[in-house]
């Protein structure tokens, strides 16, 4: 795994990562800004990266912007949010051809680097304020963004169950802000929170390609300075134990019904037992070998897809499936089923090693792409750890069943979601 | 085994057509870790009409049957194939377009082992009557699934007004009704007819040796007895030029409104570069039109029209072909009417400038050069490639070849009050 070696180098104001690899045709820069996940701050946060992308100060708007990126071969440039743990995380991601594979010369990795910087530090402001319009416009398109979410029924029922389950937590927040809140944001409100953010916030770039870490370096240094800043690091929330399952069903016109299960595993990325629920996740229903793909599709053809996944820096599992609005019963039913067999340690030696070779598959399959591999080491910035990947597959190929019994019996059973539709109710 | 170089992006492709006619092709990748391979029959949700192998009269099969044989296909009589692919460390996958079933795997450990799992796999089908019935209620599922999703209803209704024969119109996966007629002998008449090796192709892509893997495939196949087989005949009625519907409005379980417009392909008899050509000059031209650069894009975003999820897409392959244009919006109505301005002020007036299509070209190519990073792009799009009898890897110099005047040819041709067609989704009173 030498091609991911990872060179993580302190800049003013943020940590530059480096990673020299021939394998791709081109190179990739993935720019990260971390703060804790609050209700004040949350729909700005959403909104600012937004605005950043949408034109600046030598490029005012989205056409000039947008044709200086296609002169660029092409270069991508779009933004992500995302929630790990309690923090809200925004990216950057910059991706820019290798010159090398072109007819045309043209130095491509330092122009890309400018723009990058350019977008961050010289935004299209007057006074101490944004564009007026550019933000008008990024707000209605954030209102739009926030109200789609009931329009994809999957990925509704999956935040209803956040909301359901996390009351009163941070988690509980979406990751695009909350509509009511867009409307109070103006031009020099969010100024202000852009200083903010870039004077507070823990920042991170990656630079993934064939490139030499020297120049990468001497780039960084002349194009992008911050001041610095000791991040805020969170404590952990006690979390609130329920006293008993939490059970909510929401009508809806829908055809299928969906069922989303939360859990707390009560494990978090960096413990000791982490590797452990990673493969308690894998034989439980992680992938289509697993208990709950066998038992609730193949078995009892009650759902085309059921599966779950892990929040791995805020200690959650998610069980998500569609089915017929009449199977809940027996849905929740087998689902539970499975998870006292996996705490009764009812799985076998080939199942366990079955998930040890897909999970590494996975992990080497991830680290193929820039992306997969800046979100893979990553991890390491939200948690604070310093793990290397080898140590991920090491780790995980050693743990042992006991092990992994041992992460079943921590897990509980929080709070049960279904949407389902009217006439079932009836 | 022939060995082909493309010297500007510096890739090999190996390539050899075996006895029984299948095409096997092998692009070594080095310093990736998977290795991801893609076995792809020429037959997708639109062979519905056909003269089975071994006999002499057309049939028309239950719709959504393509894609139930890919779901069936994964069953054997010992168990389940993603069983076999787990416990080597794979993952596998299949999917089921208009005109292809691919079925594929990616690994980076015991690579040898999986695609003597994929092939064979493909190659040695069990059906039964009660595995087929048990199917019926996972896709019934899938179908379902499908049903309240606003993105697909609007995807489909737009096609459905495109065309008025032709069966792209058809959902891939069927409704209900149409695979509850499916039985295990049509599976095996359509299995038999469409997966003979010459009507295949298997892509492998990653850390390979390409004659290691070359003998290991050709052996492979030489164990297996394949009797010739005659032209597939395939039936498609007459399509018109025009539309079936001009307009469609959905309502649906939404808070926000989708608007896609359509505009019906001409010329859906081309292959090879003339296909390619065509293609790619439609896909500059809705670039020029729509893409973010464009004059176009920043208006309707001011306006608060479009939102990010805007996008446009053409598809073209023998027999249909469509572009789209849309997204979500607060204003169908009046999304529509600037989409169809805009299309239409294309078609007669020339404002486009050689800057702007070099730049149009440029953004192509470092797209092509971002893609091809990608070994499920490489697979699947050869692929579909191939079947087209075009070359991927020709992508960069038909670029490079077309001119502004080709690119208002096709505008000023393409661009039709007849051929062109709004799909809406609208939240339910």
């Amino acid at each position: 795994m030498d091609s991911t070696a990872e060179k993580i180098i302190p800049m003013q104001g943020y940590n530059l990562h480096v990673i020299e690899t021939d394998k791709y045709k081109t190179n990739t820069f993935v720019w990260k800004m971390k703060a804790p996940l609050t209700k004040e701050d949350v729909t700005k946060r959403a909104l600012l990266p937004q605005v950043l992308q949408s034109s600046s100060a030598k490029y005012p708007t989205t056409t000039a912007l947008r044709s200086y990126l296609d002169e660029l071969y092409g270069a991508t440039l779009f933004i992500d949010l995302a929630k790990k743990g309690e923090y809200q995380i925004i990216s950057f991601t910059l991706e820019i051809a290798n010159e090398k594979f072109l007819s045309d010369s043209t130095p491509l990795l330092k122009k890309g680097f400018e723009l990058l910087s350019e977008v961050l530090t010289k935004p299209n402001v007057s006074g101490t304020a944004f564009d007026q319009d550019t933000v008008n416009k990024e707000k209605r398109s954030l209102k739009q963004r926030i109200q789609s979410v009931y329009d994809d029924k999957m990925r509704y029922s999956n935040v209803r169950l956040l909301q359901e389950m996390c009351k009163g937590e941070p988690y509980a927040l979406q990751v695009n802000g909350e509509a009511e809140d867009v409307e109070a944001i103006t031009p020099e409100n969010l100024y202000d929170y852009y200083k903010k953010a870039f004077s507070e916030d823990e920042m991170d770039l990656y630079v993934i390609g064939d490139v030499k870490e020297e120049e990468v370096k001497s780039l960084a240094n002349d194009l992008l300075n911050f001041e610095d800043r000791t991040p805020k690091k969170l404590e952990s929330l006690a979390v609130q134990k329920k006293e008993k399952v939490n059970e909510i069903k929401e009508e809806q016109d829908v055809k299928q019904g969906k069922l989303n299960i939360g859990y707390r595993t009560n494990i978090i990325y960096g413990d000791s037992d982490y590797f452990a629920l990673q493969l308690f996740n894998g034989i439980f229903g992680g992938f289509s070998h697993s208990k709950l793909f066998i038992n609730v599709r193949e078995k009892a053809s009650l759902a085309y897809y059921v599966s779950s996944r892990l929040e791995s820096h805020k200690g959650l599992m998610m069980v998500m499936s569609g089915i017929d609005l009449k199977n809940f019963d027996q849905a929740v039913g087998i689902i539970r089923d499975q998870l006292e067999a996996m705490k009764k340690g009812d799985f076998s030696d080939q199942e366990l090693d079955q998930t040890k070779a897909v999970i590494r598959n996975q992990i080497l399959e991830t680290i193929d792409t820039s992306r997969g591999l800046t979100e893979i080491l990553y991890h390491n910035v939200v948690a604070g750890k310093e793990i290397k990947l080898e140590q991920w597959i090491t780790d995980m190929e050693k743990t042992t069943k006991e092990e992994i019994v041992a992460v079943a019996a921590k897990i509980e059973l929080d709070t049960i979601y279904f949407l389902t539709g009217s006439e079932a109710v009836k | 085994m022939e060995k082909i170089n493309f010297d500007q992006l510096q890739e090999e492709l190996y390539h050899e057509k075996l006895p029984n006619g299948l095409n096997v092709y092998i692009l070594p990748k080095k310093g990736f870790n998977k290795t991801f391979a893609t076995f792809t029959t020429k037959y997708g949700s639109i062979d519905n009409n056909f003269v089975p192998f071994g006999k002499e009269e057309y049939v028309k099969v239950p719709d959504g049957i393509a894609h139930f044989l890919e779901h069936k296909l994964f069953e054997k009589e010992d168990g389940d194939v993603f069983q076999q692919f787990s416990k080597q460390g794979a993952s596998a996958n299949a999917f089921t377009s208009f005109t292809r079933t691919a079925y594929l795997f990616s690994s980076t450990s015991d690579v040898e082992k999986n695609l003597e799992t994929l092939v064979d796999f493909v190659q040695e089908p069990y059906f039964s009557e009660k595995t087929v019935e048990k199917e019926k209620g996972i896709i019934g599922q899938e179908i379902t699934m499908y049903d309240d999703n606003p993105d697909w209803r609007l995807y489909f209704g737009l096609i459905q007004n495109l065309y008025q024969n032709h069966p792209v119109k058809i959902d891939i996966a069927g409704t209900i009704e149409s695979i509850s007629h499916i039985t295990k002998d049509l599976l095996y008449e359509c299995y038999n007819t469409f997966y003979h090796p010459s009507n295949m192709l298997l892509f492998i892509v990653g850390p390979v040796d390409p004659n290691k893997f070359m003998d290991q495939v050709r052996e492979n196949q030489a164990k297996k007895d394949y009797k010739k087989m005659p032209e597939i005949q395939r039936k498609f009625e007459d399509e018109p030029l025009q539309t079936a519907e001009q307009k469609q409005i959905l309502e649906m379980n939404v808070q926000t409104s989708k608007c896609l417009i359509g505009m019906k392909a001409l010329h859906v008899d081309q292959t090879g570069s003339e296909l390619l050509k065509n293609e790619l000059t439609m896909n500059v031209l809705l670039d020029l039109l729509f893409g973010k650069s464009s004059e176009n894009y920043n208006q309707l975003y001011t306006e608060g029209l479009i939102d990010e999820t805007f996008s446009y897409d053409y598809t073209q392959e023998q027999g249909f072909g469509f572009a789209m244009i849309g997204g979500d919006t607060e204003k169908p109505d009046k999304l529509t009417e600037q989409l169809k301005n805009m299309l239409f002020h294309a078609k007669n007036a020339t404002s486009f400038t050689e800057e702007q299509l070099e730049r149009a070209k440029k953004k192509k190519i470092g797209s092509f050069l971002r893609a091809v990073n990608s070994p499920e792009y490489i697979a699947n799009q050869f692929t579909r490639y191939a079947f087209n009898d075009m070359n991927l890897f020709d992508v960069v110099p038909t670029l490079e070849k077309i001119t502004l005047d080709d690119v208002k040819r096709l505008a000023s041709e393409v661009i039709s009050e007849e051929r062109f067609s709004v799909c809406q989704v609208i939240p339910k009173k």
